[in-house]
């Protein structure tokens, strides 16, 4: 398998290994329904978050516990966010928000996990979540608005005649949303997974080793950050998102 | 990555020699397919290029994506979130009853002050009152003692002088009857004839003068 390594003065570098699906048991192919490391650790996070927000919170108490406060806060987030960006008639959509919030958070946390897999660094699972927020979004729209909902593209406040060329340029970042949205997500967690690799087969020889474990430590910490701030960025462009199709027009 | 794939898809092409390679990501996931399959079949895995770029396990993540978001939507939608929402409102209903309960409390505190502060007033006048009320009745006694104290000295007064008065006549008779008798005794020794009657009359008018 000389062509799926790179040796490099003797070290291998496995950097996308850890993005490879595989079944759970035996090394069949895998069909749609085949139980695989993707399903397990997507499981698991919705499990985790279940684990926040339903068990975290059976106390119901008026003065709350610590994982009732996790919890609390997290809801208090996402349905301010909701709510400032989208107005009162958008928390109907909160619910989904939150869930895509939840999930993006949590898979992308215990994704740093060692030995762990990262469902959201699969173009395939972020593509999936990107479109079904924009073709939700875009029917939404729709359904509101009406044909009024095409005045999102046409820019009123423009030049008359700047309006037609602002209108193919609005059409065209309107699609390209969806790719942006998911590229987003999936490329960041695969960059900083695939960095700490690269660090970590460094770390085999003794001169780099110091360095190289510094900066795992380094990358891992601003992993951390990532992690949170790609499910923050997923979900205020859903929200934004979610704007347009309520309030269409600039 | 995107130099990474780059890189080994040509490689991979090579070793496979089942497709051409093109720009497009189609074929970089073909290539990454081929790859997988070649990785399979010498038992050992190993990423060729972009693992996400393999396309025989997008229907499989998106089925087991589909599955968990539907769970957790509908986990969240119907048990999390009511939940959450329900303690949070029930939290503000505590807080705002709790504001209202210390605001009625302290309107209570108020009554009771002015109520105190009213008794105060009211046992401070009923002091007062008492007070005066003594005051003017220890004065009415104090006056009727005095009354009484200044009646009776004018009483004992007019009595000692009654008595003065008394002395002082007899005092007076006393020394008339002395100075007849001590006239009559001298007029006789002196060998005259002692007329009783003369003698008197002759002392008072003498008298007259000394003992007014």
């Amino acid at each position: 398998m000389a062509a799926a390594e790179e040796e490099v003065g003797g070290l291998v570098f496995h950097p996308m290994d850890q993005f490879i699906v595989k079944p759970l048991f035996g090394d069949g192919p895998i069909s749609w329904y085949t139980p695989t490391n993707a399903m397990l650790w997507m499981a698991l996070s919705a499990l985790a978050v279940i684990a926040l927000l339903v068990f975290g919170t059976r106390g119901r108490a008026i003065v709350p516990s610590r994982s009732q406060s996790i919890a609390e806060l997290t809801y208090g987030m996402v349905r301010k966010m909701v709510e400032d960006i989208t107005g009162k008639e958008g928390l109907k959509y909160f619910p989904y928000v939150m869930t895509l919030f939840c999930f993006i958070l949590f898979a992308n946390a215990l994704a740093l996990l060692p030995m762990s897999f990262s469902p959201t660094s699969q173009i395939a699972v972020t593509a999936v979540l990107a479109f079904m927020v924009f073709f939700f979004v875009t029917i939404l729209g729709f359904v509101k608005n009406g044909s009024h909902f095409l005045g999102l593209f046409w820019v009123s406040s423009a030049p008359a005649a700047m309006r037609p060329v602002l209108a193919i340029i609005e059409l065209i970042s309107y699609f390209v949303r969806p790719v942006s949205h998911s590229i987003r997500l999936a490329g960041n967690i695969m960059a900083g997974h695939a960095v700490m690799k690269v660090f970590a087969a460094f770390a085999a020889v003794v001169a780099l080793a110091p360095v190289s474990i510094l900066a795992i430590v380094g990358v891992y910490a601003l992993e951390v950050l990532v992690v949170t701030i790609q499910a923050y960025v997923f979900t205020i462009l859903t929200c934004v998102y979610l704007k347009d199709a309520l309030h269409p027009g600039h | 990555m995107i130099s990474l794939l780059q890189q080994t898809a040509p490689v991979v092409v090579e070793q496979t020699e089942t497709v051409t390679i093109t720009e497009s990501a189609d074929a970089a996931g073909h290539a990454a397919d081929a790859a997988h399959a070649a990785a399979a079949a010498h038992g050992a895995e190993s990423a060729a290029g972009m693992p996400q770029l393999d396309i025989s396990t997008f229907g499989n993540q998106i089925f087991w994506l589909l599955v968990t978001l539907a769970v957790l939507y509908w986990v969240l939608s119907r048990i999390a979130l009511p939940r959450i929402g329900g303690v949070l409102s029930d939290r503000q209903g505590a807080i705002t009853g709790d504001l209202m309960a210390a605001e009625e409390f302290k309107q209570k505190a108020k009554e009771a002050e002015a109520a105190y502060d009213k008794a105060l007033a009211d046992a401070r006048a009923e002091a007062n009152k008492i007070v005066a009320a003594n005051k003017a009745e220890i004065q009415k006694e104090l006056d009727k003692a005095i009354a009484k104290a200044d009646a009776e000295i004018a009483a004992r007064t007019a009595e000692s002088e009654k008595r003065i008065g008394e002395i002082r006549t007899s005092a007076v008779e006393d020394a008339r009857s002395v100075a007849r008798d001590v006239t009559e005794e001298l007029v006789r020794t002196f060998g005259g004839t002692s007329d009783q009657a003369l003698v008197n009359e002759a002392v008072d008018q003498r008298l007259k003068g000394a003992l007014q």
